[in-house]
Parts: C-alpha cells; sequence; structure tokens
C-alpha cells in the first residue's frame, strides 16, 4: 500500500511540475493540458459536495432494513422501478453514482439493484435527457432509452447471477 | 445544478432542525469518504485533462464524420469510452454533428458509450467495487451501447 502512495505522490508531482514548466515557458500543449485540469476540477467541485453530503446523510437516516427490504433480495420488480426512479432524479452521472452505489450496496441493497442503478444513473438522469432530447431530438431518446433501460436491468440480473456464485463482496471503508 | 444545491441545502436543513448530532455526524461521514476518494480523483482528472487534450472537439468531429457508417460507429464508441464529457457539452457537440450530416447512429454509439462507458473513471470505479468488476461492467455496457446504436440506426432507417 505504501509503496502505492509513493508512486501515486510521483506521478502527481511530476505532472504539475510539467504543468508550472509549461506555463513559465509558454510551452502551449502543457498551458492546455493544465486549462484542461482545472476546467474539470471546477466542473468536479460543483458536483461533489452535494453529492457526499447526500450520501452522509443517507448513511445517517436511513435504516438498514429499510434499503433491505425495498431494494434488497426480497425487493421484487417494485426494487428496480424505485432505484431507477432514484437514478434519474440525481445529478453528476457515473461519477457520483459510484459513491451512492457503494453505499446502497452496504445498507442491504441487492447487487442487480447496485448495478442497474449504476446504469441507470448513466443514461437516464431526468434533467440531462430532456436536454439530449432538445438537441438530438424525442426519437433519438426515446430509442436509446427503450432499449437500455431493459439491457442494463437484465444484464445487471446475469451479472448478480455470476457474482454471488463466486461469493463477491465489495471492498469495506470506502 | 443547481436545484441539486437548493434540494441538498433544504434536505441539509431539515436533518439540522430534527437532529443537530446526527446532522453534524453526516457531514463528518461525508467528509471523511471525500478525503478517501479524493486521491483518486486527482489521479483522473490528470488522465481527463490528457485525454481531452489528444481528442479536442475538432478530431472528434474528423473522426465521426468521415468513412463508412459501421467504421464510424467502431470509432465513435471507441472514442466515447476513453474520453469523459459532460452532458452540457456532448449534446451541443452532438447536435452540430448531426448538422454536419453525421448519421444517428454514429452519434447514439459516441454517447451512449460515453456515458455508460468510462475507461478514464476506472480508477475509481476499481477503489469501489474491484478490478474484475469493474471490467466486466465496462464491457457489458459498451456492448449495451453498440446494441442501442444498431437499434438507432434500424429505427432510422440508416441500416436498411
Amino acid at each position: 500500500m505504501k509503496k502505492n502512495i509513493k508512486i501515486r505522490i510521483a506521478y502527481i508531482s511530476i505532472y504539475f511540475l510539467f504543468l508550472a514548466v509549461s506555463f513559465v515557458l509558454r510551452y502551449n500543449p502543457g498551458k492546455e493540458i493544465g486549462y484542461n485540469f482545472v476546467s474539470f476540477l471546477l466542473y468536479m467541485l460543483k458536483i461533489l459536495p452535494c453529492a457526499f453530503i447526500l450520501i452522509g446523510l443517507f448513511e445517517v437516516w436511513v435504516k438498514k432494513e429499510v434499503i433491505e427490504k425495498h431494494l434488497g433480495e426480497e425487493s421484487g420488480i417494485r426494487g428496480y422501478a424505485w432505484v431507477i426512479l432514484l437514478a434519474g432524479t440525481i445529478a453528476g452521472g457515473l461519477l457520483v453514482a459510484f459513491p451512492i452505489a457503494y453505499s446502497l450496496y452496504n445498507k442491504g441493497a441487492k447487487l442487480s439493484i447496485v448495478f442497474t442503478y449504476i446504469g441507470a444513473a448513466a443514461i437516464c438522469r431526468i434533467p440531462m435527457t430532456l436536454y439530449e432530447a432538445s438537441f438530438m431530438g424525442v426519437k433519438f431518446t426515446m430509442i436509446r432509452l427503450l432499449f437500455s433501460l431493459p439491457l442494463v436491468i437484465i444484464t445487471s440480473i446475469l451479472l448478480e447471477k455470476y457474482l454471488s456464485k463466486r461469493n463477491y463482496k465489495m471492498a469495506e471503508g470506502k | 445544478m443547481y436545484y441539486t444545491y437548493a434540494i441538498t441545502g433544504l434536505i441539509l436543513l431539515i436533518s439540522f432542525l430534527i437532529n443537530k448530532q446526527r446532522t453534524i455526524k453526516a457531514i463528518k461521514i461525508s467528509f471523511i469518504k471525500f478525503k478517501k476518494i479524493f486521491p483518486t480523483f486527482i489521479t483522473m482528472l490528470i488522465l481527463v485533462s490528457i485525454i481531452l487534450f489528444l481528442f479536442p472537439d475538432e478530431v472528434i468531429s474528423n473522426y465521426l464524420g468521415n468513412g463508412s457508417k459501421f467504421i464510424s460507429v467502431l470509432l465513435a464508441s471507441f472514442i466515447g469510452s476513453i474520453t469523459l464529457m459532460p452532458g452540457f457539452v456532448a449534446f451541443p457537440l452532438s447536435g452540430v454533428l448531426l448538422t454536419k450530416g453525421v448519421p444517428y447512429m454514429v452519434l447514439s454509439a459516441f454517447t451512449t458509450t460515453l456515458m455508460m462507458v468510462g475507461i478514464i473513471t476506472f480508477p475509481i470505479e476499481k477503489e469501489y467495487f474491484g478490478t474484475k468488476v469493474t471490467i466486466i461492467r465496462n464491457i457489458i455496457s459498451f456492448l449495451i451501447a453498440l446494441t442501442v446504436a444498431i437499434m438507432t440506426g434500424i429505427f432510422f432507417g440508416e441500416i436498411f
């Protein structure tokens, strides 16, 4: 583990040193990479605090039994409907979906529901879908949703079957 | 974006009014979780900044607009998989490409892989779910995106 941290510190330092030198010497590719870094950092700092505060509140307030009942082993089709609705209303895409999915899993949601959540968070966030339709047309968006969502659910169920045979567990304490 | 802030703020306020200690605990949990994943986010940002430099909008437009439809679909899903773009950038770009005559199925492959497949987000996904699951999920997502692209092609009359 310690070795990994050393490697990480090394390449992060090299990267920033490269950016600093690029700015001093007005090396354009380096400057462009620097601007990309800053603009994406700002974009992420806009969404991530909200997401993590919601995760914190979720951990504190939502009881494990509630998640187990509605999104756990005994939840039926309704569980998928709930989790897709949840995914549809939270902004941020995959990046935000991973920590949320992880929290859901630790509160007792079953794997197929967790993977459906990730897939749905990627493809059917409501504000983004509306935005998409305004550029690409309603037909385009509808075709995407009608085919991708069922495929996400089916593959999530298959993935769960595959993983539970192999006693898969997610890492703890992230 | 702003409605997310409004809702988060509102929920936080309600939580605070109901139970101050618990809310403080929640914020502490948020902070700890964020701190744990933050170095991985920096790694990802470094990757993003380099990939976006190698694949600026003009290059993406070039790749998607030329050649046969099927090669374009494959290229589009490849570019969509390795880049990372927020929707508010990707859809206007796709809208422009559409007016330039790029087929719907190519844009479908591009936007769907962009949203579902994350090679750049791999370090983060791996932290939570492990390497194996991350690889499997991304391959499945890639195949779903290709299927969706083919369906889009059929329904827009671009294949038959």
